[in-house]
């Protein structure tokens, strides 16, 4: 008999295969010709548009959607290319809701702002279904410069030098590139392979090789990689996963929701990832919504979020809030563990009610019990070992201006820097400016 | 209810809304249907002379210019007059007034300028029991190549005489359909007038070329790679309407003469402002072929609607009641002194009014911190721009100063007193008031 949302414990094949497949579908469906026609005669072509100002790498929007009324998509992907060279993916999992599309004057006048995320989307699909790669290098400078981190911060900084004409080593320590793009965000949200596919698309500029398998501080050395490249760029994300100081977290089935989504993102089979029925995630950002909505789609008969604070302090937007809702995810806030009950294998999670005081959230005596054959941990995550000599900031390296850090010759950017929100826009944007202020420092 | 029945130059109907004489007045199920939907009257698509009818084109006939969301804002015909013989036309006609007997059936003709061609053809229109005829003056395109249409209407002369050999061979009201490409409308209804013409109708269509296709290099609609200029229509051509029609209402030598009102006509509010510049009643083309017969409905309960409001009981009413406001530049006050208002709480903060007056005009709107966009009175000159480029209705307005004000760009006092260009002292022309 097969298995179903009501299977006890820890199993895969909840769904039967065609309810999986259109569970995890693109969650939002391209617009095709027409509907960005429609979409795009939306826009006022603001002066000086607000929605500019709120994308973290600026792009001229008003332009571009220009210059999709105008019959021109490619000559918008290129717009939005020029600012940021993984638009295509920003477009997928940018929470424009928050950022420009809550900027756009439309917002303001009707509620309904103009759609620019999937506007970007198709701008930016048309050009790369067609192959096209739109930049050349400039004259190869003889520079070399080494990129830690093949995520959406080392691809931006990568692809701007090589652009500039100077050979470019990425480091990953994964299997594949991509960073969070391919290991991160759920799989709705970037279907087809689309991170590996806009990779090899950003390889076409030339000049760039790819080493994965890299992790710094074992197969390679800050100090040696200083010592063979004329740079270095650091953008290695945070590793470290933040524990949950509750009692019980070695029970089995308590996991990183990041190594969840990991999983999933890399399964070739749906119907093999195994899920819990009575599902628990713990925390209030992308992450646990992106963890509890895709165990939700896997087939888990119950999942809850649990959030120490209140709805409207978690990290997840308020439309990411509305999908894990729509997709019959529980949402508890204000309360946080205390205590996982189980056995080998958890069972449940005890929690307590929070309440804010004046050495800031403290737990009350008010306490419930969650069920729960799996618990996921999605309470944020930490720079895991930054390289000695680095000055920190917080739990972060420090930079100052564009990506500066502490030492001569070593940049840094993305989430394992310091400043900017952790989104995959500000980390392009990042790595962007970085490579700019390389590029001035070893021609300069 | 305000009545909607119009008696222009003797035909009655019971709204002022008639199909121009256009496809959708080609065929009598058409007609049946515009009829049935309520439509008030139709003028019949152009009668030819008997014998072997005109061909059409093949290819496509229509070209078209869209504005946001893919509307239409105008539609250019490569169309001729109709392309079926002169008897089935005939019989239809009979069929239809005799079945719709209430409505007006105006029959539109078009034979070369010969007395001749004239005087066959118009009695065996008035036999359908039709209520009138519309001389196809104005047709721009494919018949102006055989010496009509346009090629008479752009020649006051051919006009008058034609007229004056309808008028002599027909006992029906005569209407004079005139085109607009000529330099002033006024010497064609001036013509029509002279002629005995009982009315006038305009605009028929603008002489245009829509678009080009980019990659064959053909004008737009192309047939077999090439382009011939078609006739414009659609909302696009409305405000060369009104005008045209405000000029033959305000000139001494046609005032009077009733004029229909053909351009663009799409809402009821197009029609209200035609018939306020003077026309007695609108024919409608695009919109119908845009939209279908349907809109009759809204163009019906909105004109009545408002005409209720305002108290007009009837379309005569109505007819000219703005003619006395249109003048000529000279007379315009020059002491009337305007400032551009901005509603900060309708204010959406596009910036639109700010591109608009910083970029093209007079510098006299502000960008504050917090993108508040405010008017600075010492450089704003009323011009207007940024109400038109403000997307949202009545948040930019444009508020007269009262007499005794100062106007900061000039640093004058507001004058109570109208004066305007004739008598002002930068006029070298200027009439120098009595000592």
């Amino acid at each position: 008999m097969p298995n179903s949302p009501r299977t006890p414990g820890v199993v895969s094949a909840r769904l039967p295969d065609d309810v999986l497949a259109g569970n995890f579908a693109d969650l939002h469906a391209p617009l095709d010709a027409h509907e960005a026609m429609v979409a795009a005669d939306r826009c006022y072509f603001c002066y000086d548009a607000p929605c500019i100002n709120a994308c973290p790498t600026a792009i001229d929007i008003p332009l571009f959607i220009r210059q999709i009324q105008a019959g021109s998509p490619e000559g918008a992907a290129k717009t939005i290319l020029e600012q940021n060279i993984l638009g295509g993916m920003c477009a997928r999992v940018c929470p424009t809701e928050t950022l420009c599309e809550e900027a756009c004057v439309r917002e303001a006048a009707e509620g309904k702002p103009v759609e620019i995320g999937a506007l970007q989307r198709y701008a930016t699909d048309t050009l790369m279904d067609k192959g096209i790669h739109p930049f050349t290098r400039a004259a190869v400078t003889g520079k070399r410069v080494a990129v830690v981190g093949a995520g959406p911060a080392g691809l931006s900084c990568a692809h701007r030098l090589a652009m500039k004409g100077h050979d470019v080593v990425i480091f990953d320590a994964r299997e594949k590139p991509g960073g969070l793009n391919e290991y991160g965000i759920a799989s709705y949200k970037t279907v087809d392979d689309f991170a590996q596919a806009e990779v090899e698309w950003l390889m076409k500029i030339g000049g760039i090789e790819l080493r994965t398998g890299q992790r710094l501080g074992r197969e390679i050395m800050l100090e040696e990689l200083q010592a063979e490249f004329d740079a270095v760029f650091l953008g290695v994300g945070l590793a470290g996963v933040n524990a949950l100081r509750a009692e019980g977290e070695e029970h089995a089935h308590v996991r990183d929701a990041v190594d969840f989504i990991a999983e999933l993102r890399q399964a070739r089979d749906l119907s093999q990832v195994p899920v819990g029925r009575d599902v628990v995630v713990i925390g209030g950002g992308m992450t646990a919504v992106d963890a509890a909505v895709q165990s939700k789609l896997l087939g888990a008969e119950h999942v809850t979020i649990v959030y120490r604070r209140t709805p409207e302090a978690m990290s997840a937007s308020e439309e990411e809030q509305h999908l894990a809702s729509s997709k019959g995810v529980r949402i508890i806030t204000g309360a946080a563990p205390v205590r996982l009950t189980g056995g080998e294998y958890v069972t449940g999670v005890e929690f307590a009610y929070t309440e804010d005081g004046p050495d800031g959230l403290r737990l009350t005596g008010d306490t419930f019990s969650l069920k729960a054959d799996v618990v996921l941990k999605a309470i944020g995550q930490h720079l895991d070992g930054a390289p000695g000599g680095l000055n920190l900031a917080g739990r972060k390296i420090a930079v100052e201006g564009p990506g500066r850090t502490s030492m001569a010759g070593v940049w840094a950017g993305g989430d394992c820097a310091s400043g900017g929100d952790d989104l995959t826009v500000t980390a392009v944007a990042e790595g962007r400016d970085a490579a700019e202020d390389i590029h001035k420092s070893l021609m300069g | 209810m305000a009545d909607l029945t119009t008696d222009f130059c003797g035909i009655k109907s019971p709204n002022p809304f008639w199909l121009a004489s256009a496809p959708p007045t080609d065929k009598e199920y058409n007609v049946r249907r515009a009829f049935e939907a309520g439509w008030g009257g139709v003028v019949w698509k152009t009668l030819g002379e008997a014998g072997p009818p005109i061909v059409n084109v093949n290819g496509p006939r229509y070209g078209v210019v869209y504005g946001a969301d893919r509307r239409v804002l105008g539609i250019n015909n490569i169309e001729l007059i109709t392309d079926r013989p002169l008897e089935v036309n005939l019989e239809e006609i009979a069929r239809v007034k005799k079945d719709f007997p209430d409505r007006a059936m105006v029959v539109s003709i078009m034979v070369p300028c010969e007395e001749q061609a004239w005087r066959e053809i118009l009695p065996r229109v008035e036999d359908t029991g039709c209520d009138g005829i519309e001389l196809n003056f104005g047709c721009p395109h494919g018949m102006s190549e055989r010496g009509m249409g346009s090629a008479v209407g752009q020649v006051p002369e051919y006009i008058q005489m034609v007229a004056e050999w309808c008028k002599a061979h027909t006992d029906l009201p005569v209407i004079v359909k005139l085109t607009p490409n000529i330099t002033d409308i006024r010497y064609p209804a001036r013509a029509a007038k002279a002629g005995g013409a009982d009315a006038v109708s305009l605009i028929n269509t603008v002489s245009s070329i829509t678009s080009v296709d980019l990659d064959t290099m053909s004008p737009e609609p192309s047939i077999d790679g090439k382009g011939s200029h078609g006739g414009y229509c659609g909302p696009a051509v409305k405000p060369i309407a009104l005008n045209m029609v405000a000029e033959i209402a305000r000139d001494p030598e046609t005032a009077g003469m009733p004029i229909s009102g053909i351009g663009g006509v799409t809402t009821w509010r197009d029609a209200a402002e035609f018939l306020a510049l003077g026309a007695g009643n609108v024919q409608v083309c695009t919109a119908a072929m845009v939209y279908g017969f349907g809109i009759i409905k809204e163009l019906t309960a909105g004109l009545s609607g408002w005409m209720d409001d305002k108290g007009y009981t009837s379309v005569a009413q109505v007819s000219g009641r703005a003619v006395p406001n249109v003048t000529d530049w000279q007379y315009l006050n020059l002491n009337y002194v305007a400032k551009a208002r901005i509603d900060q709480e309708a204010c959406i903060k596009c910036g639109r009014c700010y591109a608009a007056c910083e970029d093209t005009s007079h510098q006299a709107i502000a960008l504050k911190p917090g993108r508040v966009f405010e008017v600075i009175d010492e450089e704003c000159v009323a011009c207007n721009l940024c109400v038109d480029v403000c997307p949202v209705e009545n948040c930019i307005t444009m508020e007269p100063l009262r007499a005794g004000e100062i106007d900061k760009r000039t640093g004058r006092v507001v004058e109570a007193d109208y004066a305007n260009w004739t008598t002002h002292p930068n006029n070298p022309a200027a009439v120098k008031a009595a000592e």
